[in-house]
């Protein structure tokens, strides 16, 4: 019974029936550029951040291509997304802080009501809190900075370690990948920046928090992560935002370079207000032999459009995806995974499950592609989607394209509704109707819920039961 | 005080169709009833209509535990009254361990309000797995058991077990055991009787709904009832059940004026009866 001590502490990531942290702190920002985009405003930016020339071009260019693209044709509807009413850039704090004291105290105390410098004390090896624009507070034990372990926002990084920003940045998603790439690539700011040097396994978690502030925000982190030959991290990031009336964008573009033999675990449970466009760009390249997970915890949010994605560049090499999406009222979760066999003898592993309720909609989109030469791999993919009445909605777009011999792939998908029967039991056990639900929606996802740290596993379970209060007229 | 179940002249059917047609029986805390009939004769049906099954509809009669009118009850307000039901056929439900499951239907059904909409306070986990431990020992139960996803991939035996299991936690005043026997082999009919005879007492009162009369040897009965086309044709003791074994339900249906007619779909059991 060893899962049964299981602790009560939580991390709060946000969410509630009433979405508890919608809340809106009244911060005055230090800059705020005005609405909308043009390179006037994107100058300013990088003079606000007096930003190298590099970066400067870097940015005008990726402005170039997005305006050249076209919108998205695919996925959710974007037709209510207006990118001129939207700020672009918003620092509400002039300096990225290493004690949670010099934090400015109203931005301080948004955290400390999210709970973050509380978890960070309990069991995270470092911490990134970005409020809006700019990352206010970064941290990292000093143990983990001796051996050269570097975690920073990217701002920092791009002053303090231009070479390695330089040799890396948009190498895995280049800015014409897609017109949100190309946005983000335009307009970034924050975002976590990590380096783990050879050997090296960091214990325990890095997490950074993403918390938008400002009505009409556009929040456009850039992350980029390098674990070197057998390292090891797990980077977790959370995020909300206050309920608003209008819509705010989230758009980040997350890079991740695993080298030979090297382990990287990305967690996200993104706990987003139901007024947040969250179209996010996240890629790994694993080479040789190296390990690379992610774990994609969709709730909230009006729409969701991400895809994690993992290249498998060298024999050896494995990669997992574990996507998670609850779409409620009003809430579209367009997620899944993509995976992409470029050499023989790699291996995957696609699992989704998705909960629809009160007329919420979810989809799986995912792409297997074994290209041709790439002998010897294997993949399975399994999505399971569960429906909870009868005005929700789930559907399946898997892209499946096999250009090689001698592999294995296998394709699962599963749609179920909660049993009569099922109920029936549980409730014959002494569980109301909505105990007895809640109790079978998170048996459904406890196969991705027992991956997540205890911590966040007790949250997530918590985050569900929340969801599901109310659900039973 | 000791609690009785009561059923007067109830008349229940599935879709449309008359299964139970005018049955009447009581159970009180501390007695051991059993209820044999053939398939089709409507046991099934009973057990789930008296556990409240959304599928099952009561056309008319009444249903009381300790004098309260069970009928418009919820299936977890009638759990918390103390009502439980061993079923034939327990549903899986993945993800979901053992423990999780009977620590939250423990903290229920002992919450003091019936009103099915307050969320449950779990009861410590230290008080809950010193009691399971000891509930599981008592019953012969591994341990492994707890961690398992409740039904999930249990072989028949296992189930049934695992039904004896939640019984011994809920502790409630009155259980249905629904052909707990069904699908068993001998030696695992005598394990799951030899458990559910361990928490027979003063404060439990259990009614065994069956065909064959082999769980009976294990779990020995004060009264016997006889279920035909619906209604309990004969009450009595022991010695009903020794007729049956000898000349099976012919007699009994003869003597009654009925013919065999299978109207509830039921799993046909190959099993020999005691002689075989």
């Amino acid at each position: 019974m060893a899962e049964q001590e299981k602790s009560n502490e939580t991390v709060d990531i946000g969410v509630s029936d009433e979405y508890k942290y919608g809340f809106h702190d009244d911060v005055k920002p230090v800059f705020k550029s005005r609405k909308g985009l043009d390179t006037e405003v994107i100058n300013e930016m990088c003079d606000v951040k007096d930003e190298p020339d590099w970066m400067r071009e870097y940015r005008l260019k990726a402005y170039e291509i997005f305006k050249q693209k076209p919108d998205l044709k695919w996925g959710g509807d974007l037709s209510d997304l207006d990118y001129d009413d939207i700020y672009y850039y918003v620092k509400a704090s002039d300096r990225v802080e290493r004690s949670w004291d010099d934090v400015p105290d109203d931005i301080k105390k948004t955290f400390d009501r999210l709970g973050i410098p509380e978890a960070e004390r309990k069991f995270l090896a470092g911490v990134g809190a970005q409020y809006d624009s700019e990352v206010v507070y970064h941290n990292i034990e000093e143990e983990l900075e001796k051996i050269g372990v570097i975690f920073v926002d990217t701002d920092t990084a791009i002053r303090e370690y231009p070479d390695l920003v330089k040799e890396y940045f948009g190498t895995v998603i280049p800015s014409a990948d897609n017109k949100l790439a190309a946005l983000n690539s335009a307009v970034w700011s924050g975002g976590s920046f990590i380096y783990v040097p050879p050997g090296v396994k960091v214990d325990y978690p890095l997490q950074a928090y993403f918390r938008i502030n400002s009505e009409n925000m556009g929040q456009f982190e850039r992350t980029l992560i390098i674990a070197d030959e057998g390292a090891e991290v797990h980077y977790v990031e959370g995020c909300t935002a206050p309920t608003f009336s209008s819509e705010s964008l989230h758009s980040a573009v997350v890079e991740i370079i695993c080298k030979k033999g090297s382990r990287v675990r990305y967690t996200t449970i993104q706990n987003w207000a139901n007024n947040v466009y969250n179209l996010v760009t996240k890629r790994a390249m694993a080479y040789e032999d190296a390990h690379m997970e992610w774990i994609d915890g969709n709730l909230g949010s009006k729409l969701t459009m991400k895809y994690p994605s993992i290249y498998m560049m060298e024999p050896g090499a494995h990669g997992e995806i574990l996507s998670i999406a609850f779409a409620t009222q009003g809430q579209h979760q367009d997620a899944g995974g993509k995976v992409i066999h470029c050499a023989p003898n790699t291996s995957s592993r696609i699992t989704s499950k998705s909960i629809s309720k009160d007329g919420g909609r979810s989809s799986y989109r995912g792409e297997l592609k074994v290209l041709n030469g790439a002998k010897g791999c294997k993949s399975n993919v399994e999505c399971d989607a569960l429906i909870l009445d009868e005005e929700s909605r789930s559907d399946t777009y898997p892209v499946i394209q096999i250009d090689a011999d001698d592999v294995n792939v296998g394709h699962e998908a599963r749609v179920s509704k909660i049993g009569e029967e099922q109920l029936f039991y549980l409730m014959s056990r002494g569980l109301s109707e909505e105990e007895a639900s809640t109790m079978i929606v998170n048996g459904f996802i406890e196969p991705l819920v027992k991956e997540l740290p205890m911590e966040y596993a007790v949250e997530m379970n918590r985050l569900i039961q929340l969801q599901m209060e109310g659900s039973v007229g | 005080m000791s609690t009785e179940l009561v059923i007067k002249d109830l008349h229940v059917s599935v879709e449309d169709q008359p299964i139970i047609k005018g049955l009447n029986l009581s159970v009180k805390q501390g007695e051991v009833h059993a209820l044999m009939g053939p398939n089709g004769s409507g046991k099934s049906t009973l057990a789930n209509a008296l556990m409240g099954n959304p599928f099952y509809t009561i056309d008319s009669g009444e249903i009381t535990i300790g004098g309260v009118d069970i009928l418009e009850l919820e299936p977890n307000e009638r759990a918390k009254l103390g009502l439980f039901l061993a079923f034939q056929y327990p549903t899986a439900i993945p993800g979901v361990s053992m423990a999780n499951f009977l620590r939250m239907a423990v903290s229920a059904v002992r919450s003091e309000d019936s009103n099915g909409s307050d969320t449950t306070e779990l009861i410590p986990m230290r008080e809950f797995r010193r009691e399971l431990r000891a509930k599981m020992k008592q019953l012969g139960v591994d341990e492994s058991f707890a961690r398992r996803y409740l039904n999930d991939g249990f072989s028949g035996g296992e189930k049934k077990r695992a039904e004896v299991l939640q019984l011994a936690m809920l502790e409630p005043k009155i259980a249905i055991l629904d052909e707990t026997d069904s699908g068993l082999d001998i030696d695992a009919v005598r394990i799951v009787g030899e458990s559910v005879n361990q928490l027979i007492g003063p404060n439990l009162g259990v009614l065994i709904i069956t065909h064959y009369p082999r769980l009976l040897n294990y779990i020995r009965p004060q009264f016997i009832h006889i279920l035909l086309d619906g209604r309990v044709v004969e009450s009595g003791g022991w010695e009903l059940a020794e007729l049956l074994e000898e000349k099976g339900y012919d007699p009994i249906r003869e003597a009654h004026g009925l013919t065999e007619v299978v109207v509830e779909p039921e799993v046909e059991e190959a099993l020999p009866s005691l002689r075989a």
